[in-house]
């Protein structure tokens, strides 16, 4: 018995120390960012002297950078992104989840060929199409590529989960008269609801994190959302240590309460996305 | 499946089949058109010259960085991201305190964005103030500058190690909660040790979740972009260089649109071929 206590401990020893590795490094940059730079150049682990939130009010002071207005843009880009899969991604789901045809069937061996392809692929074409559309230099110049990358995932999730759902409701909707569509509406979204709020999860982190579409489809320093304007930030003013801890931490903020506040749906919405990268 | 009609399934799968071929489908052919192409400055003239791009590709010194890079990458991950995944899987499927703070805490650093974590590395390397050569000095040691041609490459790969070590090991964590409990207890009824619980138990159920782990981890090594490009972009003198960073710095900083293609073309090929045989390899050894 003595033996597998010992062992215990040190496995519990073990996982205690990952832990610590995980944390460490944005815990350092949370203590670092209510400190001056001469303070994080004298004792770099030490703790604040007291909450000083100068760095937080220079990064929202530049001249040439605006934060605020870069966290509206990612919430207003992403938050496009995510409307625009759910509602086309869905509609598509429903024709390929819930009809009886071999249309269904041909597209979904497409879908799967599709997530073959990463977006490095599409770039540069991407790229030259966006500024010959009428939405370049607006935000659709972001969200219309993210959305069409993220549709081939989101469809495949949501089409599988609606044809695992019964039949009888849609049969009986359907001898009181209803149409399609109607079906769509008042049957099938209510109960996708899950899988929705799975997707939706899912696509929005994905698209917050995203930096390489918005470095290249929008030129327009207006436009870009936060992930770009940290890089510009620390292009800018990575001298100041103390300001750019505060600029990553404040970047990770969102995303860390929306992770805080429904663990369990984000964990569920970046396992199904494993497939994607 | 109760509905009927073609003319719905249409009506419904249109804006999405329109979407998908005009941003996924026209640029992968677009794609393999430039990378024949001189092509430059994004400009609306582009020349046919065969395989002058991919020539080029071969005596190209960089591709060879690359290629050695996604190597040390595709070993890293397979290390850590798949076998000390599975180990901590295992270890927190056995204790019996304390599951859920380490499921919360392991996974949570996959939904920072790479650019943030990126950067938050370049701090701690940093020479002055980085965490790194702070925990040195303290151990007497003095401080060093990390990032050399050398060391690039590595210290761009602990980053992403951490990031996404937590990932797949809720991806384990799910499929060891998946076995069936009766299994374990037949073969405590017959005494069997931790140690070979796991060897003759548990490893071999979680085989599915085993292959299709490592195809997604080996084919996700190509599309590593985010840290790369922001704690090195490349270099030190390119040793730190990946086909995705490389491709990116021929298009978007050298405006060079046709050779960027031919090596964006190459990665599309290397990746499904290594998606496709892995997953052949794998499938194949697990049938015997």
């Amino acid at each position: 018995m003595k033996k597998i206590k010992l062992g215990n401990v040190i496995v519990y020893l073990f996982l205690i120390f990952w832990l610590l590795v995980t944390l460490i490094p944005l815990l350092w940059v949370f203590e670092n960012s209510f400190k001056s730079s001469e303070e994080i150049l004298l004792n770099g682990i030490a703790l604040p002297k007291g909450l000083n939130f100068a760095n937080y009010q220079s990064i929202f002071s530049y001249p040439d950078v605006n934060m605020l207005r870069a966290f509206f843009n990612s919430f207003l880009i992403s938050g496009g992104v995510v409307v625009g899969v759910i509602c086309i991604g869905g509609l598509a789901a429903f024709g390929l989840g819930r009809f009886d045809s071999w249309i269904g069937k041909v597209v979904d061996a497409f879908m799967v060929a599709c997530l073959l392809v990463p977006s490095f692929a599409t770039m540069i074409p991407n790229f030259v199409t966006v500024n010959k559309l009428p939405i370049k230099e607006t935000y659709f110049a972001v969200i219309v590529p993210q959305v069409a990358g993220n549709l081939c995932f989101a469809i495949m999730l949501l089409s599988s989960y609606m044809r695992s759902l019964p039949n009888e409701l849609d049969e009986a909707a359907i001898i009181d008269g209803a149409g399609p569509f109607k079906v769509l509406k008042n049957i099938t979204i209510p109960l996708t609801k899950p899988m929705f709020a799975t997707v939706g999860i899912m696509v929005f982190i994905w698209s917050y994190n995203d930096l390489v579409t918005s470095l290249v489809y929008v030129s327009n320093q207006k436009l870009k959302p936060v992930c770009v304007i940290l890089t510009m930030v620390s292009n800018m003013h990575g001298t100041d240590y103390g300001a750019m801890m505060a600029a990553i931490f404040i970047t990770v903020i969102p995303v860390l309460i929306l992770y805080i506040c429904s663990q369990e749906m984000v964990i569920k919405g970046l396992t199904a996305g494993a497939v994607k990268g | 499946m109760a509905l009927k009609g073609k003319k719905y399934v249409w009506i419904c799968i249109i804006p999405a089949m329109l979407l998908i071929a005009m941003f996924l489908v026209y640029p992968l052919i677009k794609t393999v058109i430039y990378s024949f192409s001189s092509w430059y400055n994004f400009s609306p003239k582009s020349e046919w010259i065969g395989l002058e791009n991919y020539k080029r590709l071969l005596s190209d010194m960089v591709m060879p960085v690359a290629f050695r890079n996604t190597a040390i990458l595709i070993v890293g991950v397979l290390i850590f991201q798949v076998g000390f995944a599975l180990l901590l899987a295992i270890m927190v499927d056995s204790v019996h305190h304390g599951f859920k703070i380490f499921r919360t805490v392991y996974f949570f650093p996959i939904v920072i964005s790479g650019t943030a974590i990126g950067l938050m590395f370049t701090l701690i390397y940093k020479y002055e103030y980085g965490l790194l050569n702070y925990i040195i000095t303290l151990f007497g040691y003095d401080k060093q500058v990390w990032i050399t041609p050398k060391t690039a490459i590595f210290l761009t790969l602990i980053p992403v190690l951490w990031q996404y070590i937590g990932f797949y090991f809720v991806i384990f964590l799910t499929g060891i909660s998946k076995i069936p409990e009766d299994i374990y207890e037949s073969a405590m009824l017959d005494g069997i040790t931790p140690i070979k619980k796991i060897i003759y138990i548990t490893i071999p159920m979680l085989k599915d979740v085993l292959i299709s782990t490592i195809v997604l981890v080996v084919s996700g090594c190509f599309r590593v972009f985010d840290t790369v490009y922001v704690i090195t972009k490349g270099g030190p003198m390119n040793s730190s260089q990946l086909l995705s960073t490389y491709m990116y710095q021929m298009a978007f900083e050298k405006y060079n649109g046709g050779y960027a293609s031919a090596i964006a073309i190459v990665m599309i090929i290397i990746g499904v071929l290594l998606t496709i045989g892995l997953r052949k390899l794998l499938k194949a050894d697990a049938e015997d």
